[in-house]
């Protein structure tokens, strides 16, 4: 029995859902931090399966490149090289858990809400066939969005540089090497060749015998 | 038979997986082969010559040999993710083929968003040597994969940021369009090398530096760490590890060619030379095959980097390099220096 396309890209987005649902409980109940942070890793990729089958793949995409494999890459770096005790930051789960239901509840509202508004349900952007919504996606930032887009950049590249200004700590006693000075030197600076006279040894006498080692 | 039935599709797909998917194994076991013959000829000594014709069964011996040995799991590791990352190693390694295009319209996904999808698919790789590292319980494989992992991040930037280069040219996230936009009558003239040489450099040596090769291969420096992040590995679970590697020079290999030196274009196109001059699978083959031999010859040609000096060259050269050449590339776009296309 063929397999009706809608009812498999449907039996698709529930799988998908399902796992990063799944994941992102894990993320809050699993015990070993490692593994929680690997399941966040799940979700944003399953999340990105999903924005896929969506037909936003630049998103997708996007999603998968930054966020799974930069932000979560330094993430579990931090996680790995942390030395926590895990049963203190265990003890709060059941304090915090009404408020962490609240704001799970809420989420909800808000969500159900945009999917309601119809204001939000305006009509998708030209999609010629044949033409690719990451092509619209960068005709559109680099025309009529462009300044938004450069102000973004310019944001990034600010927060990047205040980092690197926060964490760098200049050592005065530290050694480090000058990579000029090192590509610089060459064999004159540090070999001196000496001309020495050669030495011959004398001739042994013909009647001493080598002594045998 | 009705070919656009779901079913008969997905076994289509498959099998075009398994026609990418063994090759390409095959392929990296004589890689391995080749590595070794060719560097023992620069060491002036014969390389595996016992097995088979010219000692080609050698790497099938190997793959043997890892594959009835015994898997030992250290003490104390994390039993889960130790047995996962070999797997998340090699997942990656072997999506990315699902983008590359063997000729015009010979590829398993003609993605529009293939430069995307490779980028996505090589940032994944970094996890299975980052938790192969943690899971084993070992200091030294600890600090392997620390290196390597710091290693990879950087040079994905400089990497990303040549790719950006050869997007603006051919304006195109779609590998078998970038290839197109190196058509033309003035032979390998035409292809991205020339407009693009500093980065075309950056590409291949961050691709070198990418896969841990000779000669930025801290991550398993064998003098300092012993083997980095693999150490505790046995058996098959190494032999995925060793796949996964081979797997990413082959196709950075490819990439390279591709992206630069105009995939299946012949280099003599538009000379009408006759058949030299047609366009054809076995000209990307060549390019292929003299850069994976060039990673080889790397390897047996450069002493090792030292970890300061690999993170200096990706962060304080490579980047302002392709950074820069991101504007001369857009110049070239702007003002029409480039040609793109027929």
């Amino acid at each position: 029995m063929p397999m009706n396309h809608a009812v498999f890209q449907m039996v698709c987005f529930v799988a998908f859902a399902v796992v990063a649902v799944g994941a992102a409980l894990a993320v809050v109940s699993v015990k070993n931090t490692v593994h929680g942070v690997l399941a966040l890793v799940l979700t944003f990729f399953s999340a990105a399966c999903l924005w896929i089958l969506a037909e936003a793949e630049f998103l997708g995409l996007a999603l998968v490149v930054v966020y799974v494999g930069a932000v979560m890459v330094l993430f579990l770096f931090v996680v790995m090289m942390l030395d926590i005790d895990l049963e203190p930051m265990r003890e709060g789960f059941i304090k915090y858990l009404p408020i962490g239901i609240a704001a799970a509840l809420i989420m909800l509202v808000e969500m159900l809400g945009i999917i309601g508004v119809r204001t939000f349900n305006v009509p998708a952007g030209p999609d010629p066939a044949g033409s690719s919504n990451i092509e619209w996606l960068g005709t559109a930032l680099f025309t009529h969005f462009l300044l938004p887009f450069e102000i973004a950049a310019l944001i990034l590249t600010v927060g990047l540089v205040a980092a690197v200004v926060l964490a760098l700590r200049v050592r005065t006693f530290s050694k480090h090497q000058d990579a000029a000075a090192q590509s610089a030197t060459h064999a004159a600076g540090r070999l001196r060749m000496v001309k020495m006279a050669a030495v011959t040894a004398p001739a042994p006498a013909p009647a001493a015998k080598e002594p045998q080692p | 038979m009705n070919l656009s039935s779901d079913p008969m599709i997905f076994a289509l797909t498959l099998g075009k997986i398994l026609l990418i998917a063994v090759p390409l194994i095959i392929c990296v076991a004589m890689y391995v082969w080749w590595e070794r013959k060719v560097i023992g000829w620069m060491h002036v000594r014969m390389g595996p010559n016992k097995i088979g014709p010219w000692g080609l069964l050698q790497a099938f011996a190997d793959v043997t040999k890892l594959l009835i040995k015994e898997i030992i799991v250290p003490t104390n590791s994390n039993r889960f993710l130790y047995f996962t990352a070999p797997l998340l190693a090699v997942i990656p390694a072997l999506a990315v083929w699902a983008i590359v295009p063997f000729d015009d319209g010979v590829v398993l996904s003609n993605a529009n968003a293939g430069v995307l999808f490779l980028l996505a698919m090589t940032s994944l790789g970094v996890y299975g040597i980052i938790l192969a590292g943690w899971a084993s319980n070992s200091r030294y494989a600890l600090l392997g994969a620390m290196r390597s992992a710091a290693q990879m991040i950087s040079y994905e930037i400089c990497m990303g940021m040549a790719l950006v280069c050869v997007l603006i040219l051919a304006g195109s996230l779609n590998f078998t369009a970038i290839v197109n936009a190196q058509a033309g009558g003035k032979g390998l003239f035409d292809w991205f090398w020339l407009p693009l040489f500093p980065v075309f450099l950056v590409y291949y040596i961050s691709g070198v530096a990418e896969t841990n090769r000779l000669p930025f291969d801290v991550a398993e420096g064998e003098s300092e760490i012993v083997a980095g992040y693999h150490v505790e590995y046995s058996g098959s679970a190494f032999a995925l590890f060793f796949l996964a590697e081979y797997a990413n020079m082959i196709l950075a290999a490819f990439l390279v060619s591709i992206l630069f030196l105009g995939g299946w274009l012949s280099p003599f196109q538009g000379w009408h030379l006759g058949f030299l001059s047609e366009p054809s699978w076995i000209w990307l083959f060549l390019k292929f095959f003299f850069f994976a031999t060039a990673v080889v010859w790397l390897r047996a040609t450069f002493p090792r980097y030292r970890y300061d000096q690999i993170m200096r060259l990706g962060w304080k050269v490579f980047i302002p390099i392709s950074i820069v050449w991101i504007f001369v590339a857009g110049i070239f776009r702007y003002f029409n220096v480039v040609t793109i296309g027929h």
